[in-house]
């Protein structure tokens, strides 16, 4: 499925007829942002273009840079230069109060001083919207939401995800061309949090609105997205759907931040056909995927492989897979995703355990024949990021 | 000394009759004063002579004059609610705009006019209505001597008490304010904007709803010190006597039971009014 | 929101602050303290000079009961902090729920009544036609009536009973933030209920003990109601004079010199308390 042109359903099915009409306009352009805080730039000449009906996120660790583009989207915060385009109208001077933008805030910010549906109602109100009307829309969205007895309480008589959803209705009662989420999840339990990822996107595609969600949790991007960029010091590193982004990072950073990763350094000796041959510090010799262009015999060079991409002693490796030999530290359970924990020189790396419950063949200080294809392993330069 | 460290019986067995000792010493004055307000006696005091409302409703045919037709108690009475009213309006005002002022923005020299705020705190309430009258009484004999301009609502008088108990009660006022904004999420604000309200609406439907208990509680306190004040306000008062100095004259020239009586009235009225205000921000969030 | 509005509205916020802080605060303190330094030659003239404060320490009535207000008032300061400690510890620490609420409140009864209220309830109490000396008569531990007022045991046991308050809500309210698992380990490593209140509990209590102790002895210091009709003849309280020059002989020069000596005790006093505790005053009275 191709984002872009991602199904705009209304709530009962019907395709949507948006009065501008223009299908192809994009519901959020962004060129050249700027945000500076003294001498850093928490947003560095920041450029995107999110077509509409997209689940887009921002996936940066704290303190890139996301919160504040976020605010600036919202309004709260002056770019130093660059241009907001919403629907093609620019909002660079628009007040807060008057952008087609809504947001889930981080705490949410329900109001504790008004009931669920005086929460719901407070965008109406300010909209003019008659009373028979916004009773009628309320009702709506709460059923939509899956709340619907619950008008009547006070925030604070919630549960976690009840608000959560509260404070969504609050937004996608006032139709906005982008709904803006900052972290919504974070305050929750795990459990909760798988739980709402997953309705989170259905909800998207109910709604059909444009999302934009900043997280610093991977996983919440790779599994609600359309498309993630990577941000880190105020940049995007990467742009791309979330399989692209696990499969082919662009960047050292993202290779590690996106997913477990394994990184071990040591020097090229050879490229061949974009697959390098790589000495490690302990001697011993594997290969990877040429990364980056820079990758040539003689550079210092990380190779990324994740613990997944590895099998682990395989009787009859075949001929295209590169090994390692690796010393087993020890095995940590964890059901499915039990891992083998060993050491190649001073290297400390995680392979995925075979699923086959062969947990005791793998005993402290036992060696372990390590193998994968060369193309899922990315090398890039070391100390690029 | 904990819940969770054990102690001997006999030291909780004292500790215990401390405490009961502590709620008789708080309650005793107060309980006896209200009991004596109906005995059927000229004294307020042993022995019991049966039970009387007359200290309450007699209408001086018999001797007694309840205080219910006690012109001149009454009249001190509907003073003190005068000045408590003013006193409450201003101080609770002033109290809002200084939160907002400490709360909310940041100015050069703040830091010194918040520890310039909190100083009535630390001044003796006699020092703040002999200053005051000073002052005030100074500036009225400066203008009538200079220029001949007589403003009498710079001497004694309720003009004077009230700006005297304001001087002090203001503080009490934004700190009580302050601290419910202090405790208030700002991104409330943010969110009230995001929805379509411009600045001016998000303050009146989000802020101003979640600061009310604060206010109210401001309000209530503002009324009872008012009511009670006696230092700074005997300094002050001119030809109508608040409440508490004409009780402190009546006392002067002996106790009757019509004293208890109003005693009991204060703390009936106050006991009420703590009690609305203390009910109140239990239903709020916190 | 655009910078003119931005500082016009500061200033909005700071005018109402400002006026009530000069007008009502510093200005009558300076002028009260310029009145002080001025001796009167006739009825419409006067020059600079220290005479006032010449009397002051040449009359020895003055300066004594200056000391004796000064001493009894850290006293009953120390007594208010020993009486409620144990009080306020029962309610934040061991008391729960319902039990918890309903004693707190209890401490708040002697405030449902002004001052002139509590004094004129042990007035009642203590008096030799009192509650207290016919029931001692009753039970015939004395035949003749005993009289209990008019002594500075009498007075500290008003004082202490008007400060209660002040120092139970503060002392509750840090010793509620005390992590019991601090005591646990207090005893777990060794100490003893001694070492662990003096090593663990005080120092955490300190903001709360020092801004308790701050008020209850601005109160007492200040007070007037509680020494003037529960002291003795020869039991003066320096608010007393202050009162008597103004109020009485109309002696404002002297009495100004009276109220800038007792601001200056009251402010010297909470300074060395503030520097011994080490706390700062912004934390502990804002």
């Amino acid at each position: 499925m191709t984002p872009a042109n991602a199904d705009r359903k209304s709530v009962d099915g019907e395709p949507v007829n948006r009065e501008d009409g223009d299908r192809n306009c994009a519901d959020l352009e962004c060129r050249g942002l700027v945000r500076r805080f003294g001498d850093t730039a928490a947003v560095d000449h920041i450029s995107l273009t999110i077509p509409p009906g997209q689940f887009f996120s921002i996936l940066g660790p704290s303190g890139c840079g996301k919160t504040t583009l976020l605010r600036m989207l919202a309004g709260f915060e002056q770019p130093d230069s660059g241009d907001i385009y919403i629907r093609d109208q620019r909002m660079n001077e628009v007040p807060p109060n008057r952008r087609p933008v809504n947001m889930v805030f981080q705490h949410l910010a329900l109001f504790p001083t008004m009931t669920v549906a005086e929460n719901i109602a407070y965008g109406l109100r300010r909209q003019g919207v008659k009373t028979a009307e916004r009773q009628q829309r309320i009702k709506q969205v709460l059923a939509q939401v899956g709340l619907p007895e619950l008008s009547d309480r006070n925030p604070h008589q919630l549960s976690g995800g009840q608000r959560q959803r509260v404070a969504l209705a609050r937004c996608l009662v006032l139709e906005p061309t982008l709904l803006l989420l900052d972290e919504p999840l974070g305050a929750l339990d795990l459990k909760l949090r798988e739980q709402m990822k997953i309705e989170l996107k259905h909800l998207q595609k109910t709604f059909g609105t444009t999302f934009v969600y900043i997280t610093h949790d991977q996983s919440e991007a790779l599994v609600m997205s359309d498309q993630v960029a990577v941000m880190r010091q105020g940049r995007f590193d990467q742009l791309a759907s979330p399989e692209e982004l696990y499969h082919n990072p662009a960047t050292p950073f993202v290779a590690s931040f996106v997913g477990d990763n394994n990184r071990l350094p040591g020097r090229v000796t050879s490229v061949q056909n974009g697959i390098a041959a790589i000495t490690l510090a302990n001697g011993q010799s594997v290969q990877g995927r040429a990364a980056e262009p820079g990758v040539a015999a003689g550079a210092a060079v990380d190779l990324f492989v994740r613990p997944e991409s590895m099998s682990v002693k395989q009787d009859h490796p075949q001929q295209s897979l590169t090994r390692l030999s690796a010393t087993v530290s020890t095995t940590l359970f964890d059901g499915a995703n039990s891992r083998l924990e060993m050491r190649v020189g001073d290297q400390t790396l995680y392979a995925r355990l075979p699923q086959d419950g062969r947990l005791g063949a793998y005993s402290a200080g036992s060696v372990a024949e390590l193998s994968w294809d060369p193309r899922r392993a990315p090398v890039f330069l070391s100390g690029t990021g | 000394m904990i819940r969770s460290v054990p102690r001997p019986a006999w030291s909780k067995r004292l500790y215990f009759a401390y405490l009961a000792a502590f709620f008789v010493y708080v309650s005793l004055p107060l309980l006896v004063t209200a009991v004596f307000s109906f005995n059927d006696a000229p004294f307020p005091s042993l022995p019991w002579r049966g039970f009387t409302l007359d200290w309450f409703f007699a209408d001086g045919s018999a001797g007694r004059t309840g205080l219910f037709h006690d012109d001149s108690l009454l009249s001190s009475l509907a003073t003190s609610g005068h000045i408590a009213f003013w006193v409450t309006l201003v101080s609770v005002t002033l109290g809002c705009l200084n939160a907002i002022l400490f709360e909310r923005r940041q100015f050069p020299g703040k830091e010194f006019l918040y520890i310039l705020m909190l100083m009535p705190l630390v001044i003796p309430g006699v020092i703040l209505g002999v200053s005051i009258l000073v002052f005030f009484s100074g500036t009225a004999n400066a203008l009538s001597d200079t220029w001949g301009i007589e403003w009498d609502s710079l001497r004694p008088g309720l003009p004077l008490v009230i700006m005297g108990q304001v001087a002090f009660i203001t503080t009490l006022c934004t700190l009580v304010i302050a601290a419910r904004l202090r405790k208030f999420d700002r991104q409330l604000e943010e969110a009230a904007m995001n929805l379509g309200a411009t600045p001016l609406v998000a303050w009146f439907t989000v802020t101003l709803p979640w600061l009310l208990p604060a206010i109210l509680g401001a309000a209530a306190m503002a009324f009872l010190m008012s009511f009670e004040n006696f230092n700074t306000t005997v300094m002050l008062t001119g030809s109508d006597a608040p409440l508490t100095v004409t009780l402190f004259n009546r006392l002067r020239e002996g106790s009757t039971p019509v004293l208890n009586a109003v005693a009991l009235l204060l703390m009936a009225g106050s006991g009420l009014l703590v009690g609305l205000t203390l009910r109140k921000p239990n239903k709020q969030t916190r | 929101m655009n910078p003119v509005a931005h500082r016009l509205s500061l200033w909005l916020l700071l005018a109402p602050f400002l006026l009530w802080m000069l007008l009502l605060v510093i200005v009558p303190h300076l002028q009260m303290l310029w009145v002080s330094f001025h001796v009167r030659e006739s009825w419409d003239s006067s020059v600079w000079g220290v005479a006032q404060y010449q009397t002051f320490f040449s009359e020895s009535y003055y300066w004594r009961t200056f000391v004796r207000t000064g001493v009894m008032s850290l006293f009953t300061t120390l007594l208010t902090l020993i009486v409620a400690f144990p009080v306020a510890w029962y309610i934040a620490r061991l008391a729960r729920g319902r039990s918890k609420g309903l004693l707190f409140a209890a401490c708040l009864i002697p405030f449902w009544a002004s001052e002139l209220v509590r004094t004129y309830g042990w007035m009642i109490l203590l008096r030799e036609s009192g509650l207290i000396s016919t029931w001692l008569q009753f039970v015939g531990l004395t035949d003749a009536p005993v009289e209990m007022l008019y002594n500075d045991i009498a007075v500290m046991t008003g004082l202490v009973y008007n400060g209660l308050l002040f120092m139970v809500v503060p002392l509750v309210t840090t010793l509620d933030g005390l992590d019991e698992s601090l005591v646990e380990a207090g005893y777990d490593l060794g100490g003893n209920s001694w070492t662990v209140l003096q090593q663990i509990v005080i120092p955490w209590t300190m903001p709360g003990i020092t801004s308790g102790c701050i008020v209850v002895f601005m109160l007492t210091l200040g007070s007037y109601l509680t020494p003037v009709l529960m002291g003795g003849k020869d039991s003066a309280w320096f608010t007393e004079q202050i009162f008597t020059q103004f109020i009485t002989r109309f002696n404002w020069e002297q009495g100004a010199a009276l109220g800038v000596l007792l601001l200056v005790l009251s402010s010297a006093l909470v300074w060395l308390g503030l520097r011994l505790s080490g706390q700062s005053f912004r934390r502990v009275m804002g």
